[in-house]
């Protein structure tokens, strides 16, 4: 039985594009859904990851949960059945799927702390060769810092996944040596799914589980600011 | 013979003195006690900490409350919000303290906060800017870092149904902070959509019981944050 979050079928453009090079957005989503196995809890970041429900394989039951209280967070609803009181992390309306619960905030961190729930993909800044995760504050001056779950998150969770862009609007690599941005937690990423290839976090560094279509090893290490292990 | 009900908001709020530690609860607009709020600031009570998740949105609420200068200090992991300049003008400006606790340590500090335990160890921020200058332990091999509990004067929040003994049930997930928050102030008031008498909530449903429960204010069609904001609403 697959969760009802897994039959809303993908819109988006991008998808519709047959890309020659790179992966879209939408297909980073889909390469990380792969990777969910049956029976997973799984807590998902805003943006990108959010696109993850969509793609789990058929067959495959996966629990979501959001960290503001509910286990069993189904798609969005219709415009007639939304309640601002039943919403996820990103202050979004949601539904709650047949055999849902909802639970208070400290509950709902025991379930992060304690190591209940098996998977969690986030978006970052930036990631180091060891697995530390910088997605919280650039660290400048003016900002407002603001930190929300996240270093609950890549606490608590089993297994951390990555989505992000290979690098920058600018072109700067975020995948590092060490992280010059302020740390959300050290050495807590499994594996990343970037626009150019899937790179697993292993005691010897970033290394290369699959190139995205179009790009071979050393266009990727061009783009990567510490050295890459080939596949 | 037991009775918390009282007749208005601005009752309930009456006695929060200039310098009170208020917990209000709500993740965004869910949960958001905002009639209370809004008769916290009819009554004016300044130089406050609040404690909450957020820094509320557009001039309404939580929000209004900041944006009238009754907050010296605010408790929380995440003051940006879409519609929310209030906070981060006065943040920028000097002229408001912020101290950042990540989301889960923040109800952890307030759940052991309400069951007497003042002080816990998380992995939660260990190497990173938020654990700077707090007590580290290794347990098992993992390092630890030492968090404190926290309690306040007062928490407000929102209820669904609340009956004469305070025993109260929420609406989905508008619950988040309301039932470890209730635990851990000194008086805890609660507007509540629904007053109903002792037995009419099954005992093996209560969500809060009601000793953690000291006041009770019947709102029965709370003002939707979002929609206030949308309209332009400002408090007062």
């Amino acid at each position: 039985m697959s969760s009802p979050v897994t039959n809303s079928k993908p819109t988006d453009s991008q998808h519709e594009q047959k890309q020659t090079f790179g992966w879209s957005r939408e297909q980073m989503a889909q390469k990380a859904a792969q990777d969910i196995p049956d029976g997973a809890y799984v807590n998902l970041g805003i943006g990108i990851p959010e696109k993850v429900a969509r793609y789990v394989p058929k067959g495959r039951e996966v629990i979501y949960h959001t960290e503001n209280g509910l286990l069993g967070m189904g798609p969005t609803p219709d415009e007639d059945d939304i309640d601002f009181e039943l919403i996820n992390a990103g202050k979004k309306p949601v539904s709650a799927i047949a055999g849902a619960a909802y639970f208070h905030h400290a509950d709902s961190f025991a379930m992060i702390r304690g190591k209940h729930i098996d998977i969690c993909v986030l978006g970052a800044m930036q990631v180091s060769q060891k697995g530390d995760l910088a997605n919280w504050s650039t660290g400048a001056a003016d900002a407002i810092p603001a930190v929300g779950g996240a270093m609950d998150l890549v606490a608590g969770v089993k297994t951390i996944f990555v989505i992000t862009q290979h690098t920058t609007k600018q072109g700067d690599a975020k995948l590092l040596e060490n992280c010059s941005y302020p740390l959300t937690g050290q050495g807590v990423v499994s594996r990343i799914y970037t626009d150019l290839a899937v790179i697993k976090v292993t005691e010897r560094g970033f290394e290369i589980v699959e190139l995205a279509p179009g790009v071979d090893f050393d266009y990727v290490q061009q783009r990567t600011a510490c050295e890459l292990i080939r596949p | 013979m037991i009775n918390k009900l009282m007749a208005t908001p601005a009752q309930a709020v009456a006695d929060i003195f200039d310098g009170a530690t208020v917990m209000i609860g709500g993740f965004g607009e869910s949960g958001s006690p905002i009639e209370l709020i809004h008769a916290l600031i009819d009554h004016g009570a300044k130089n406050l900490t609040v404690i909450n998740n957020n820094t509320g949105s557009g001039h309404v609420g939580l929000a209004a409350l900041i944006e009238n200068g009754q907050v010296g200090k605010m408790i929380c992991s995440f003051p940006r919000t879409a519609n929310s300049t209030v906070f981060p003008d006065l943040y920028r400006a000097g002229k408001i303290v912020l101290e950042l606790v990540p989301q889960g340590t923040l109800a952890e500090r307030i759940r052991a906060g309400g069951a007497g335990i003042p002080a816990f160890y998380t992995a939660t921020s260990v190497g990173t800017p938020l654990a700077d200058g707090k007590k580290h332990e290794i347990f098992d091999g993992r390092e630890y870092v030492q968090e404190l509990g926290l309690k306040a004067d007062f928490a407000l929040i929102k209820s669904l149904q609340a009956d004469r003994l305070g025993n109260l049930r929420y609406n989905k997930t508008a619950r988040n902070f309301a039932p470890i928050m209730a635990m851990a102030a000194n008086c805890t008031i609660v507007q509540s959509q629904e007053y109903v008498e002792a037995g009419a909530i099954d005992p093996e449903i209560v969500v809060t019981p009601g000793i953690f429960v000291d006041r009770i204010v019947t709102v029965k069609q709370p003002a939707q944050e979002s929609k206030l904001v949308a309209a332009g609403v400002s408090y007062p």
